[in-house]
């Protein structure tokens, strides 16, 4: 296998200490897994995987997309229809002077076009980084600062909203595409570009180790964190779709996370494009009735969803389930956060079928842990390593870190090496190295193995807050508060809600001069959520006269959320002004 | 008693959920969650709170009734009638 040198390989350039090679097992493993893929040049490009290559092959006439817009229209897209639009988008970045390397940032609905311009973006050998359309201006700034972004594919109306104040700043922005037939002043627009480039492309030859992916995920302090991930990561989303989900050609499969994430990525575009299945995508927001009819109408075999949406379905009951034809169903998962057990119980007795819980990262690239097909599912459990996949639960011990044994609560880390493993955190080695000790990887997040092997999550070991299955930094939401005129100081912290897992909380105190009022409460939020958008601001700001704080500063978010939760205070000893 | 304004009960309650959104700039015909961006959690979070001062039950099936500022007043008066 080529090794390219510029993207250094987990734990390379530390003294980390990380295994030179893996368990003879793993590599056998993903010797076999090989067989899934073709490669391309002597090297390896996921477009190729996900379209040239079962075009070439006579698959051409296969369905690729089933697309519903909001409004009930509906767009079949074969996979030859889909790589011909690829390879026009291909054409328009190469057409704009735009090199392999260069980053494309996506930000938009689930329409058509986001699909083409992904593969597309792969195809040319540019880096593809999506964002999550309702950010709000402050986190798609970071990013797209942070990246190094040169190209943005979004709507005119994101772009009107939340980018054209200040894209001029971004000096390594070159172009910004507008879906549609018309753009604003000095943007292109996507329709009439792409209708005039050849629908022919030559896959540009990237090498296994080159950047193919950016997924930017939150940090507990500092900026979010940029991981990167290569085109040999293709090898890992063809056999985790095939291992975790069941996808094979021609199934049926909706993947209902948004693209702006990286499931949407990896399970909702590459991998069933990659295994050749058909994907059906939905251009609207949750609607239970609309999504009852979607699994119905379309016969959908194989579904992945996210534990938000499926104790949505619970709150309405089993009644309103009960007119849909299910059948079409064979295989249901979960993932972004721990799936409760009653909502296993629930959605066998409903769908016929339990959601099958999996656990994962950014990071990871893709699925770690899983109840897998056939496998008999605990509820509540993520389920056991998929083959070729070591993990174990650690505690760090001075430096290094010690395996702990069924039934103990610890870290849950991974043995790294598999081919999907994020390379770097982009311009962050530090923060990168700090992530492998001893040879694992570290996930933050607590769990604990049974004596069956099933791993169990117990929280994170850090401050994040998962909402409705997105990973939030508090620090990003505690920044954008303090830039309201009233705040002086703002603790983030997340807390439980029956339906969104956590809800972000902020606790503020106040600015001399300025007053708690309910009047204030709201215009805080307001400036939240314009900022940070409303899936990251807080749905709820609490006013202090000082907040529980260590002898250097800094804000004992740990301590809010002990307290708001009721819970031991564990160890004070580094409080030094509380919380009143 | 006479029945409340359901547009201006609306409009409170969207706008203490999402206070970014300045009540005087609101269409009668703006989509809530495609023109005003609340995202999923904001609309079960408006539901509550419309059905606890109003003592409306709004069933899921109900949803895209409430979706513009107009279409709720319609539906909110229908159902508290």
């Amino acid at each position: 296998m080529i090794r390219d040198s510029e993207m250094p390989l987990p734990g390379a350039s530390s003294g980390a200490g990380v295994p030179a090679t893996q368990a003879d097992t793993s590599s056998e493993v993903w010797a076999e897994a090989q067989r899934f893929i073709d490669g391309w040049k002597g090297g390896i490009n996921i477009a190729h995987e996900a379209l040239d290559r079962h075009v070439a092959a006579g698959h051409g006439g296969d369905l690729a997309i089933r697309w519903l817009g909001k409004n009930g229209t509906r767009r079949d897209l074969l996979y030859a229809d889909l790589l011909a639009e690829a390879n026009r988008f291909a054409n328009v970045l190469t057409d704009h002077g735009l090199h392999p390397g260069d980053k494309v940032f996506v930000m938009a609905g689930r329409v058509p076009e986001i699909y083409a311009a992904a593969l597309g973006t792969l195809k040319a050998g540019l880096v593809f980084t999506p964002l999550f359309s309702a950010f709000g201006p402050e986190p798609v700034r970071t990013r797209m600062e942070i990246g190094g972004a040169n190209v943005l594919v979004t709507t005119e109306g994101i772009y009107r909203r939340k980018v054209a104040a200040w894209a001029h700043e971004i000096e390594t922005l070159k172009l910004v595409l507008i879906l549609g037939d018309t753009a604003p002043e000095g943007c292109v627009a996507l329709g009439p570009a792409l209708a005039a480039a050849s629908p022919a492309f030559d896959t540009v030859a990237t090498r296994p180790e080159d950047p193919a992916l950016i997924h930017f995920t939150s940090g507990t302090t500092g900026k979010p964190k940029g991981a990167v991930h290569v085109h040999n990561a293709v090898l890992y989303h063809a056999y985790s779709g095939r291992k975790a989900l069941g996808l094979e050609p021609g199934v049926k499969y909706w993947c209902t996370a948004d693209p702006g994430w990286v499931t949407g990525t990896s399970y909702g575009i590459i991998s069933p494009l990659v295994n050749r299945a058909t994907m059906l995508i939905d251009e609207a927001e949750f609607d239970l009735e609309r999504w009852y009819s979607t699994v119905q109408d379309e016969r959908v075999e194989v579904w992945y969803s996210a534990p938000t949406a499926i104790r949505m379905m619970m709150r309405e009951g089993a009644e309103v389930a009960k007119p849909f034809d299910f059948s079409s169903l064979r295989f249901l998962a979960s993932v972004g956060e721990p799936l409760n057990p009653e909502a296993v119980v629930w959605s066998e007795k409903v769908f016929g079928q339990p959601f099958h819980d999996n656990w994962w990262q950014t990071e990871t690239g893709g699925i770690m842990i899983a109840n897998q097909p056939g496998m008999e599912v605990k509820p509540g459990s993520m389920g056991k390593p998929l083959p070729g996949i070591t993990a174990g639960i650690v505690e760090r011990v001075d430096g290094a870190v010690r395996e702990l044994g069924p039934g103990e609560i610890g870290e849950l880390a991974l043995r790294p090496g598999w081919p999907s493993m994020m390379r770097a955190y982009l311009h962050e080695q530090a923060r990168y190295d700090k992530c492998f000790v001893d040879g694992w990887y570290l996930s933050g997040d607590l769990a604990m193995r049974d004596a069956d092997g099933y791993f169990w999550f117990v929280g994170r070991a850090d401050d994040l807050i998962k909402s409705s299955g997105h990973l939030i930094g508090p620090f990003e939401v505690e920044s954008a508060l303090i830039e309201h005129d009233a705040v002086a100081e703002a603790g983030v912290i997340g807390v439980p809600d029956e339906t969104a897992g956590e809800v972000v909380k902020a606790y503020i105190t106040l600015n001399p001069g300025f007053d708690p009022s309910e009047a204030l409460e709201r215009d805080i939020r307001g400036h939240a959520r314009k900022k940070l958008g409303p899936a990251v601001a807080p749905r709820e700001v609490v006013f202090r006269k000082t907040l529980p704080k260590t002898r250097s500063g800094k804000i004992m978010r740990r301590l809010l959320k002990a307290r708001e939760l009721g819970l031991p205070e564990g160890d004070i000893s580094t409080l030094e002004t509380d919380e009143t | 008693m006479t029945s409340p304004d359901y547009r201006a009960v609306f409009l409170e309650e969207l706008c203490r959920i999402a206070p970014d959104i300045d009540p005087e700039t609101v269409g009668d015909n703006d989509h809530i969650q495609d023109d005003l961006e609340l995202d999923s959690m904001d609309i079960l979070n408006l539901v509550t709170a419309l059905s606890e001062r109003l003592g409306i039950d709004i069933p899921e099936k109900d949803y895209p009734a409430i979706s513009t500022v107009k279409s709720a007043a319609d539906y909110l008066s229908r159902q508290g009638a």
